[in-house]
């Protein structure tokens, strides 16, 4: 066991290779409780394989996860759901553990949801169904909190109000949480450490430290460290099939 | 009362359905209708065995049909063949085995179409006895799975993240499914146990908007279609496995008519 009462995820050295192709490498992290930790990187940099690597949704890992809690909410970034289930919002909602009414109830009410309880989760919008998702996570009170993409297809205003949600829950609910984001603007002004994911941890630490750093810089723009959220990418190193990484 | 044939064959019937329902519905649900058929087609084979050795046909179709499951869970890690060319190999090789086998066993006579399409004259106490047993606990067990099941069968990863050992609970409803052939073949017959899950699980989709519903309404499907079938059985001298599939074929198309009815009420 962890001597540190308030670890809840402890990643050290994960990796994850799949037909001999490193999907991500070498991440070391931890999550404690209260704490919000961001996962940034471009696409396809590993970011959701180690939102779900710290899960245990993948078995054959490289490195090692201790995982202390479990009681979890999760948000995935993608979720098929077969329509041929006759599957409402409330349905949907007690889908992993019994929940009172009002415990329901008022996890819709603060995602704004709360008037589609009734409806055929087939039937709502994309923006609709990720509060939904949001609030089927919170609702169970857990103590780690998994946001992968929180808030992709919710409108502006409803986009600032869900993130300043999700700030409140970890401070109510002392949870952690582990957030995937493209948001710069967000993550730096909400998290409290951030890891910079390019298929291996780039650099890490607090928001103010990542965006100093020279390697966050060259992955995301000289204007990215100024906070902006202007979102640009380049390269320093290519990636070989097998997963090395070599410098231009 | 239960000298007479057929208030045991209704009395067996009616127990299979109440399994039937929920079991169903989860068939539906994860796609497994094929799955089904696979391990009803080793029942065959299951039964045979059950002659040679002179033992109980629900316990030997028991365990040849588990094993058979846990033959295709093998066959799918260790093989690069989609899913569905593996299940049929199993289904039709263990038919054609278990159709072999019973050439073989000319000093007992059988009455195959009795095996592939239920006999409702064939059903014994014991195997009330079997049914009322071995449904009540099919349906525990459910029960006890039923949150992991439901879960990983709406999304995977949803379930294994939050810590419901969705994997478990799939190992165990395909004993379930094993344990639901092993008591209705006898009644329905190997070659129409699967339309007994799917058609009153398929009408029960029509006509609900939740899982409980579905479930509820699958069950009551599988009733009726067990008394509106075995007295036709009665009447007109049908085996009973067609006739309770096109009893409950007749309740689909019903339900099919009120789709209908509330699609022009939306308009």
């Amino acid at each position: 066991m962890s001597l540190n009462q308030n670890i809840l995820v402890k990643l050290k050295q994960a990796g994850l290779r799949i037909n001999g192709k490193w999907l991500v490498k070498g991440v070391s992290l931890q999550i404690e409780k209260g704490k919000i930790v961001t996962l940034i990187g471009p696409n396809g940099s590993g970011k959701s394989t180690t939102a779900k690597i710290a899960l245990g949704i993948y078995k054959k890992i490289d490195g090692e996860v201790e995982k202390y809690t479990n009681k979890v909410g999760y948000v995935p970034q993608k979720i098929s759901i077969d329509w041929t289930l006759p599957l409402r919002v409330n349905d949907f909602m007690v889908l992993t553990e019994n929940l009172k009414d009002e415990a329901i109830n008022e996890a819709l009410s603060l995602t704004g949801v709360i008037h589609l309880k009734d409806k055929n989760l087939g039937d709502l919008s994309g923006g609709e169904f990720q509060r939904v998702l949001l609030a089927r996570a919170i609702s169970k009170k857990p103590d780690l909190l998994v946001l992968d993409e929180p808030v992709q297809g919710v409108d502006f205003t409803g986009e600032i109000a869900l993130y300043e949600l999700i700030k409140k829950i970890s401070d109510e609910l002392n949870c952690g949480i582990l957030l995937i984001s493209h948001d710069l603007h967000t993550v730096m002004s909400a998290t409290d450490h951030v890891v910079c994911l390019n298929g291996h941890v780039c650099c890490s630490g607090s928001p103010l430290d990542v965006a100093k750093n020279n390697e966050y810089k060259a992955l995301f723009g000289e204007q990215a460290s100024q906070i902006l959220t202007r979102y640009k990418h380049s390269h320093d190193h290519i990636h070989t099939n097998e997963g090395e990484i070599k410098k231009n | 009362m239960l000298d007479d044939f057929f208030i045991r064959a209704l009395v067996a019937g009616l127990g299979i359905a109440f399994v039937t329902g929920p079991l169903g519905c989860f068939v539906i649900w994860r796609r497994l209708s094929y799955f089904g058929d696979t391990l009803a087609h080793s029942a065959l084979l299951g039964v045979t065995l059950a002659y040679t050795l002179e033992f109980n046909i629900a316990i030997s179709v028991f365990i040849i049909s588990s094993l058979i499951a846990l033959i295709l869970i093998q066959l799918q890690k260790k093989t690069n063949l989609p899913g569905d060319a593996l299940l049929g190999l199993l289904a039709h090789s263990s038919l054609a085995v278990g159709l072999v086998v019973i050439g073989f066993l000319t000093f007992i006579r059988f009455d195959i179409m009795g095996l592939l399409f239920g006999d409702i004259l064939a059903v014994t106490v014991d195997d009330i006895l079997i049914i009322w047993i071995g449904g009540p606990l099919i349906l525990l067990v459910l029960k006890l799975i039923w949150k992991p099941l439901f879960a990983s069968t709406v999304n995977y990863e949803l379930a294994e993240a939050e810590g419901l050992n969705p994997d478990r609970a799939k190992a165990i409803f395909t004993i379930l499914m094993a344990g639901i052939i092993a008591i209705s073949i006898k009644m329905v017959g190997l070659l129409l146990i699967t339309g007994m899950l799917i058609i009153p699980a398929a009408m029960a989709r029509n006509i609900s908007s939740s899982p409980q519903s579905m479930v509820i309404y699958s069950v009551l499907g599988g009733l009726l279609s067990v008394i509106l079938g075995l007295f036709t059985s009665l009447q007109f001298n049908t085996s009973s496995g067609p006739s309770i599939i096109a009893a409950s074929l007749f309740l689909f198309i019903l339900s099919l008519v009120k789709i209908k009815q509330s699609i022009k009420l939306k308009n």
